[in-house]
């Protein structure tokens, strides 16, 4: 608990007011509007959304959130792989935020209240030794980007109980930003890369991605100061069309990055193209287990099972609702949840239609977890 | 209202949380077909209690609320604590500071031990004689087991009071004074709950508060116009439901607002805002801006308000709305929806 309030020095708000003025300033001097900034990270929309920065952001500033959240990135038909074994009955453990995911007709949250055996763990070591007091199978749904992944190969690398096997939904950032780039009518102008991600990857990574798409990129940390720092450092690269990466946040990474994690990461899972829900296919988007670790797969292990259980979904219609679900225009940045009619009326945390309300990384989540709104530029500053 | 939204067809946690989902379901179901009171308060106005005119410019004042949580006994209290303060706290949030008597009821589960029966009984005797009130009337029931979590308490309060303040009566200009740290009650229930089980110092503020709203009263008189406490839903809810009714928009300094370390810890590592969360011993007053530093000083120097503060400010924009200043921006608050999901992820 130390850790969070040693984070209070980086909420400093006398120098976030010198930061705010300095993000208006450079903003000022492209001299054009809207400029589109992309991050890619829940846990940089949570805090924008919570400390209201938007409120701070220039008026020419458009900051949106890309695919930056892993449980609503992971696609329908993994959703329902992991209810299909449920389903099937085979243990499945995951994540409290993937319970209630929508898969095509239902969720691990309604497979379990039909029955089936659903535990809910903070992580991949807390499955381990869970699986090590059953004597039964016990299936890890794993969904995370490459920092998550990183922890669930040092699982598997060590020693772990033979009834456990992982159901990877595990996705890998560096391939969508490409995507979300290239996309048709992108205005993106540059990305703010997650602090987290980047230090196991280091921000080397994102080199050869600034040189082939002449965007720059800022690695910024978590807390208000570091989004503002990484902010003001990205318009200014902007301004000056300076395309180039930056490390906003050397307290935590590294150029190289974490090169044991990532041979770890690298041991255990290999690239694969794939879908992420609600954007596209991304080549090398997915981590897979490797054929060395095919005993811990849970896709090789319980391939009848799945097959199984995928039969049994289509007993059930998809909800109706799910065709006006804009997550996927949400999710690559193209629309914010206010455009989407669902949003705060028939989609809310308690009964979601999309992924993005599920999770407490997506947008639509984070909106309405903070007041549904979280752009105040317009409302004056108090009169006292 | 502010929440044009509609009740669904089951009843779900929702309705339950203390947010907008309660307030339509009361709108839309229990309030139609029950009139005004004339010259007082009844369901209609959805406050803390009802206000019956006597004819001589007093006031009956009564209110009732039922009780159920789990564990049933938590860090700094019980159940049978919990019933007794939510009634006389609600009966002080609509100015009736001297309870004359309770009333509770309790449906209990087969198969209940009698020493928890013992002991919640005990402290709800305590909690009586620290709100000087004392129980006069009850009803038992014994469910069938699994029918019932152990125990539910529902309790009946009523006094006596010369004057009524509402949850309706801020004007822009006005303060928002909260009494103490925010948060208290429901961390420390959280932290208890099975799958998390975090050890944490967290104690509930569950605490008969008449007092300190006596003593509140008496140095704001008539300029103390409004009072809610921030129960369920938090200090969020009480601020949104006194912004809707009152007709004003309230401005809450996110830094003003007193908040445990040890709260704000783990609420942080729990992703759950300290501001969503319930309290039990705490009030949210609103009070003309000219008696606001006399009202916070009578609090300061009770031993209940030690750490209360002016949190906030009504403006006529934005009218049921609350906006946070953060200090780095300013963002609405939201209202807890449901049962608070610790986040896992």
């Amino acid at each position: 608990m130390d850790s969070a309030l040693v984070q209070l020095k980086f909420r400093d708000p006398a120098r976030a007011a010198a930061l705010e003025h300095a993000l208006v300033a450079q903003a000022k001097r492209i001299g054009r509007a809207p400029v589109s900034i992309m991050h890619v990270c829940g846990s940089h929309e949570q805090a924008i959304a919570k400390f209201g920065l938007r409120a701070a952001f220039p008026d020419e500033l458009d900051v949106v959130m890309g695919p930056g959240c892993p449980v609503c990135v992971t696609d329908v038909p993994e959703v329902d792989e992991a209810v299909a074994l449920a389903l099937a009955g085979v243990r499945v453990a995951t994540y409290g935020d993937m319970l209630r995911v929508p898969g095509t007709s239902r969720s691990l949250a309604d497979a379990r209240a039909a029955g089936a055996k659903v535990d809910v763990v903070y992580g991949v070591a807390q499955a381990a030794e869970l699986a090590r007091t059953l004597a039964e199978p016990l299936v890890f749904f794993a969904s995370g980007f490459e920092t998550t992944a990183v922890a669930t190969a040092a699982v598997l690398l060590a020693d772990p109980p033979p009834n456990l096997s992982i159901l990877s939904a595990h996705k890998y950032i560096p391939p969508v930003m490409e995507i979300v780039a290239e996309m048709p009518g992108s205005k993106i102008e540059g990305f703010l890369a997650a602090g987290h991600a980047a230090t196991i990857t280091g921000w080397g990574v994102f080199e050869r991605f600034v040189a082939r798409h002449r965007v720059p990129v800022v690695v910024a940390g978590f807390e208000p100061l570091d989004i503002l720092a990484g902010l003001v450092r990205l318009v200014e690269l902007i301004a000056d069309g300076d395309v180039r990466v930056e490390n906003a946040y050397p307290r935590c990474v590294s150029r190289d990055g974490n090169r044991e994690a990532q041979a770890r990461l690298w041991r255990v899972f290999e690239p694969q193209g794939g879908r992420w829900r609600g954007i596209a296919h991304v080549p090398n988007g997915n981590l897979r287990l490797r054929d060395e670790l095919a005993a811990f797969d849970a896709r090789r292990r319980f391939a009848d099972e799945i097959a199984r259980g995928l039969a049994q979904l289509w007993d059930h219609a998809p909800p109706a609702l799910v065709a006006q679900c804009q997550c996927g225009d949400i999710m690559a940045g193209i629309a914010s949840p206010h455009d989407c009619a669902l949003f705060g009326r028939e989609c809310t945390p308690d009964a979601p239609v999309g992924a993005c309300m599920v999770s407490t990384e997506g947008t639509c989540r984070i909106w309405h977890q903070y007041g549904g709104h979280p752009d105040l530029r317009q409302l004056r500053r108090r009169a006292s | 209202m502010r929440n044009a939204r509609f009740v669904e067809d089951t009843i779900t946690l929702k309705y339950g949380a203390g947010g907008s989902a309660m307030r339509a379901l009361i709108e839309q179901v229990f309030a139609p077909g029950f009139g005004a009171v004339e010259g007082g308060i009844g369901l209609p106005e959805m406050d803390d209690g009802a206000a019956l005119p006597l004819g001589d410019g007093r006031f009956l004042v009564i209110t009732t609320d039922s009780h159920v949580v789990s564990p049933p006994f938590f860090p700094g209290g019980d159940i049978g604590r919990l019933a007794v303060c939510g009634t006389v706290n609600d009966l002080a949030m609509m100015g009736a500071t001297e309870p004359l008597a309770l009333t509770c009821a309790a449906i209990l589960e087969d198969g209940l031990p009698r020493a928890d029966l013992e002991r919640i009984w005990a402290s709800i005797r305590r909690a009586c004689e620290e709100a000087g009130t004392t129980i006069v009337t009850g009803d038992t029931k014994v469910m069938r087991h699994g029918e019932l979590d152990r125990i539910a308490i529902a309790t009946t309060g009523v006094a006596i009071a010369p004057r009524i303040v509402s949850d309706r009566g801020l004007r822009p200009g006005d303060r928002v004074i909260v009494t103490g740290t925010v948060g208290d009650h429901g961390l420390a229930i959280l932290a208890t709950r099975g799958e998390l089980a975090l050890q944490t110092q967290l104690v509930s503020d569950v605490a008969p508060i008449n007092g300190l709203v006596r003593a509140a009263l008496a140095a704001g008189r008539d300029r103390v116009v409004a009072m809610k406490d921030p129960t369920r839903g938090g200090l969020a809810s009480a601020l949104h439901e006194m912004a809707d009714k009152s007709g004003v928009g309230i401005v809450l300094d996110e830094r003003a607002v007193p908040v445990r370390d040890e709260v704000r810890a783990a609420g942080e590592l729990l992703g759950i805002d300290p501001l969503l969360v319930a309290n039990e011993g705490k009030a949210v007053i609103g009070v003309r801006p000219d008696a606001a530093d006399a009202v916070l000083a009578a609090l300061r120097a009770h031993p209940l308000g030690g750490s209360a503060a002016i949190v906030g400010e009504c403006i006529a924009e934005r009218a049921g709305s609350v906006i946070v200043e953060t200090g780095f921006g300013r963002r609405l608050l939201g209202e807890a929806e449901g049962e608070l999901q610790p986040r896992i992820c």
